[in-house]
């Protein structure tokens, strides 16, 4: 070969091979790529620790300043304001430690019924927006399109203002099977249990126990004689008739507690305040667009080769659903659906736009204002919520973890 | 048959090298002498440490134990010496590893115009005359994506070469390529090592290692069990597991 | 054997036309043909009352409510506001400076989003180091011979714009910083990005919000007083840096090692590696993520109103409590929903679209 790839002439620094600096035994330090990582950190860590430093430092002169002694014995005190709902028993003298709990149980509460409502809609949308009906796929994707894209905050609002508010007063009450629908709320007879209700109890412990039995027992059989055993019929059958006979036979130990008008309200029966309605029917129809979105792209990803292969071992169109689709879809599906969860917990907090009582709006809401401990009502709020983001990823891991161990 | 450019000095120099992955020892007392203009084919069976070990030289893996000297840098925890070794050890990936945001003749102008700040107009002079040298000189302004494997390989080559490398190191550089297109990227590869380049090359080409190899390596279990030139290593292997694995793949 | 060539026949006429699209998508079987009818007589007589209110049956023009007499909806509540709208308590006589900084603003994001547009490069750095700089002093003024526009005068879909434009603008690099952060090897750099990052992730938008509005005062000396816009930015800037760090770090994961251990090998540094090979790569991949992100932005910029600032749900909120105008919250709500909605639904069209190409086009990564 005449040309020549390497050639030295080509070289641009010039000349042959250069002389390279001597073999050094003492490395300049922040040439070590160790050392400098180290002293880099330790850097950082300074100026984090200042940064802290002097924020805590102002924040205590300041709040020195303003007559606020920092720390938790607040929590003790008592709290002097009424709270519109609340599952345990409140009132103005309660502490505001006791402020925080029935903030920290409404919020659970809305999340838990936001949770199953949405979880619902959310499924029958998702499987919808794949039907071959054209008609109610259409149906679907208009419906996410809408209410995924518009600001949760403002169907809070719709619902609450624009719906809610203006039902008529509680003297011109919508009625309907003893129960009242008005702008104060929502408002339906309460149910009083009597003597002999805690045998229908323990019939429902029973029969769930029961079923659980019968599908443990069932799937042992399948195993060793392959004979197959209805237990999704047999357990609803057990859960249902069961404590249905106990209550029947035993008299039905159950009362009804009407509420009436008394003045300008009503007194007696379960009031739904018109804020936990318009904050549920907003959470669910909100976050119902996006877990329909996670379904959609679950059953997706279940490949259509894995049907047909179900098909082609004979395997019937039903089972098919119920024993290849939904198994593996659900495993796409689980962890967004998780984080939808997540999201909708969080986004319960624009329950303080309406004044519903959750977390943020009576403790980081009022009680903040009234004792002007921002530091620890803010803190304590945030524990909340973190604490619960950390079990939903301690969750999800947990789970990936498991479902990649059976992939192998 | 080849016969040896090599001089007397030495280009890469490795010494009791040791390497563990957590508890699994890779590398082990591994001893090398590589001079300048001598080609090394490297080869045994599967995870028996041969990228390691080539990929220890330029310091893409770390080393635990041992020295590695390149062109009488050492290769130690100084960043300037890394930069300097890197400067001097050009490498080709099995799967190329183009950048495939930029053309051709920008993967090759990159490096020689932001590590050894050459003017752009010198560095694409000469990433030009690198890609004819390759036989892609048509092809510069193509992005990778639009190029075969065969070409993105060359195109591979020539942008290690536009560092003007001392050494080069190959880690199976057709095993990814269709049969076609493997001997396109072994010409190149010949004639860059009948110019005299310092080369060290993991492949299971054994024509490629019997017509340019001065010394033919066979690893096992981490270390290297023997050592030959090639009319040697093929014809007369000493260790069964060497004639165990020629057997098997001078089979096909 | 010889075979002849068939010419292509038409379906069967059952498969094709109106009846055929009718048959095929609308009544196969008779469980579809029941769900067709009544879910299309839902929609019926839903929609035709709806349609009939917002369109047929309302009004459109005059200057009070007393225009708003033939029973439908009253879009003059709306028009007569329309400036509040969209420009909050901005002087009119400074309007145009509002209109200016927002004509700018959609002419570089069409740039951008246009497929054959040249210097893309160029129009981003504009738009995200340059623009900022120009748009602040169009807005607020005070100097280059601008009278100043306090903070509270601001309101309306543009307020809604500076939030989200300033909050995923100023959240972008440190958005990066973090992402890198949490890929580094040093372990107090690590755990540093990562608490940061969870903790922003962890807690909702509101509890940030009040955060910056109650406590940041408290943190700094005495005197120090903060802008109310200022400390919703702030907020709003550290919450969404936390999500645009997880965008990032999703495109960076994307990108196969050989492209570090080929800029390695070359002997490229660590900044020249990610800013030449690394970035341009992973940005691309991210888009559409950052995309996505904006869209949750927008939406959740409606939560300033909580701690009194005025954007367009709030002007909106306002407006409803105008004596004058009692009674005609639907109609408010339905127009700040519309825009919304038009923002966030093409937003994401288009990382749709994007998303699709990435996974079709450019299909050979090595
Ligand atoms: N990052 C890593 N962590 C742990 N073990 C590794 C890692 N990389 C490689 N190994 C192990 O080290 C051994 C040597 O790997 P290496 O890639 O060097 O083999 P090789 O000889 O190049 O094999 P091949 O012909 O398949 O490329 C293998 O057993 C491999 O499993
Ligand atoms: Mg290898």
């Amino acid at each position: 070969m005449s040309s020549d790839i390497s050639n030295s002439s080509h070289k641009p620094d010039g000349g042959p091979v250069q002389p390279k600096s001597p073999p050094t035994d003492k490395t300049k330090f922040w040439n070590d790529p160790k050392k400098r990582s180290l002293l880099f950190q330790v850097l950082l860590l300074s100026a984090l620790g200042f940064v802290f430093y002097t924020i805590i430092d102002n924040t205590l002169t300041n709040l020195e300043q303003r007559g606020i002694t920092t720390g938790f014995d607040f929590l003790t005190s008592e709290a002097g304001f009424g709270i519109a709902m609340s599952l345990i028993d409140y009132t103005e003298a309660s502490s505001y430690g006791m402020t925080f709990l029935v903030g920290l149980l409404n919020t659970i509460l809305i999340a838990v019924m936001g949770i199953f409502a949405a979880t619902i809609l959310g499924f029958i949308l998702g499987v919808a927006r794949l039907s071959d009906n054209w008609l109610i796929s259409k149906f679907a994707t208009f419906y996410i399109e809408i209410f995924r894209n518009i600001p949760l905050l403002l169907q809070i609002f719709f619902w609450y203002f624009a719906v809610l508010r203006t039902l008529p007063h509680p003297r011109q009450s919508i009625e309907f099977l003893g129960s009242f629908i008005n702008n104060r709320g929502f408002i339906f007879p309460a149910p009083v249990a009597e003597d002999g209700f805690g045998l229908v109890v323990f019939g429902f412990i029973a029969a769930v126990l029961g079923s659980w039995i019968i599908s443990r027992w069932s799937a042992k059989r399948q195993e060793r004689t392959g004979q197959q055993f209805p237990v999704f019929l047999a357990s609803i059958g057990l859960i249902v008739g069961v404590p249905l006979i106990l209550f029947l036979l035993s008299g039905m130990p159950m009362g009804l507690e009407h509420p009436e008008l008394k003045g300008f309200n009503f007194r007696g029966g379960i009031t739904v305040i018109p804020e936990l309605i318009a904050l549920w029917l907003a959470l669910s129809i909100y976050t119902a667009a996006f877990i329909a979105e996670t379904v959609r792209a679950g059953i997706l990803a279940v490949s259509h080769g894995q049907t047909e292969a179900a098909s082609a071992l004979g395997i019937s169109k039903g089972k098919t659903l119920r024993l290849i689709v939904i198994p593996q879809a659900m495993r796409v599906v689980i962890p967004p659906l998780t984080s939808q969860y997540l999201n909708l917990t969080k986004n319960s907090s624009l329950a303080t736009a309406i004044g519903y009582p959750d977390l943020v709006n009576v403790f980081a809401g009022t009680t903040l204002n009234q004792t002007g401990q921002a530091i620890e009502v803010i803190a304590m709020t945030m524990a909340v919520y973190l604490t619960l983001s950390l079990l939903t990823s301690f969750f999800m891991n947990w789970y990936n973890a498991r479902i990649q161990l059976t992939e192998r | 048959m080849s016969h040896s450019q090599a001089t007397d000095k030495l280009m890469v120099e490795l010494r009791d090298l040791n390497k563990w992955y957590g508890e699994f020892h890779v590398l082990k007392n591994i001893n090398l002498e590589v001079r300048q203009g001598e080609k090394i084919v490297i080869c045994g069976p599967s995870g028996s440490g041969k990228s390691t070990m080539i990929r220890c030289i330029n310091h893409l893996e770390e080393h635990q134990k041992g020295d590695i000297i390149v062109s009488d840098i050492p290769l130690n925890e100084d960043i300037k010496n890394i930069e300097a070794i890197r400067k001097e050890v050009g490498m080709v990936f099995q799967h190329f590893n183009l950048f495939p945001h930029l053309t051709v003749l920008e993967n090759c102008v990159l490096a020689p115009i932001w590590v050894k700040k050459m003017p752009r107009k010198e560095a694409e002079a000469r990433a030009m005359e690198l890609l004819e040298r390759v036989k892609i000189p048509d092809q510069a302004l193509k992005y990778p994506g639009q190029l075969s494997g065969g070409q993105q390989q060359r195109v591979a080559i020539a942008r290690s070469l536009c560092m003007n490398p001392d050494v080069m190191l190959f880690d199976e550089p057709t095993s990814a390529l269709d049969p076609e297109m493997i001997k396109e990227v072994l010409d190149v590869m010949i004639e860059l090592a009948n110019e005299g380049m310092t080369m060290l090359c993991v492949t299971h080409e054994m024509g490629f290692a019997k017509t340019v190899a001065d010394r033919v390596i066979f690893m096992d279990g981490g270390q290297i069990v023997e050592e030959n030139e090639p009319h040697e290593f093929f014809n007369n292997p000493q260790h069964e597991r060497t004639q165990l694995f020629l057997s098997q793949i001078l089979q096909h | 054997m010889k075979y002849e060539l068939q010419p292509a026949m038409p379906p069967p006429s059952n498969l094709i036309g109106v009846v055929g699209w009718l048959r095929k998508n609308l009544f196969n079987g008779p469980f579809n043909s029941v769900a067709t009818i009544v879910v299309g007589f839902f929609l019926i007589s839903f929609m035709v009352p709806v349609i009939q209110w917002i369109f047929i049956d309302s009004d459109w023009v005059g200057d009070s409510r007393d225009a708003c007499n033939s029973g439908g909806a009253c879009w003059v509540f709306i028009i007569s506001r329309l400036d509040q709208f969209l420009y909050g308590f901005y002087p009119e006589a400074e309007l145009w400076r509002l209109q200016l900084a927002f004509i700018l603003l959609i002419g570089s994001i069409v740039w951008l989003v246009m497929p054959q547009t040249p210097k893309k490069g160029l129009v981003a750095v504009w738009l995200l180091v340059i623009y900022p700089v120009v748009a602040f002093f169009l807005l607020y003024g005070n100097s280059f011979g601008l009278i100043q526009v306090e903070t509270h005068l601001w309101g309306g879909l543009s307020l809604t714009l500076v939030l989200a434009v300033v909050g995923i603008v100023a959240s972008l690099p440190l958005g990066i910083v973090l992402a890198l952060g949490r890929q580094s090897e040093m372990p107090i750099v690590r755990s540093v990005c990562v608490i940061f990052i969870e903790i922003w992730r962890g807690v909702p938008l509101i509890t940030v919000l009040f955060m910056a509005s109650v406590m940041l005062p408290l943190f700094f000396p005495e005197g120090m007083s903060f802008d109310k816009l200022l400390r919703a930015l702030i907020g709003i800037t550290l919450f969404q840096s936390a999500y645009m760090a997880e965008v990032i770090r999703g495109g960076l994961q994307a990108i196969p090692k050989g492209q570090y251990e080929a800029a390695d090998a070359l002997g490229l540094g660590y900044w020249q590696k990610m800013i030449l090979i690394i970035m341009p790569q992973a940005l691309k991949l991210m888009i559409p993520g950052i995309v996505n992100t904006f869209i949750a932005l927008f939406k959740d910029t409606s939560l300033v109103l909580i701690i009194g600032l005025f954007d367009l749900l709030a002007i909106g909120q306002a407006a409803n409590q105008d004596p004058k105008w009692i009674g005609y919250s639907t109609e408010s709500y339905l127009f700040v929903a519309l825009m919304f909605w038009v923002f966030c639904f093409s937003m994401s069209r288009y990382s749709q679209q994007l998303e699709r190409k990435l996974h079709t086009g450019h299909g050979n990564r090595a």
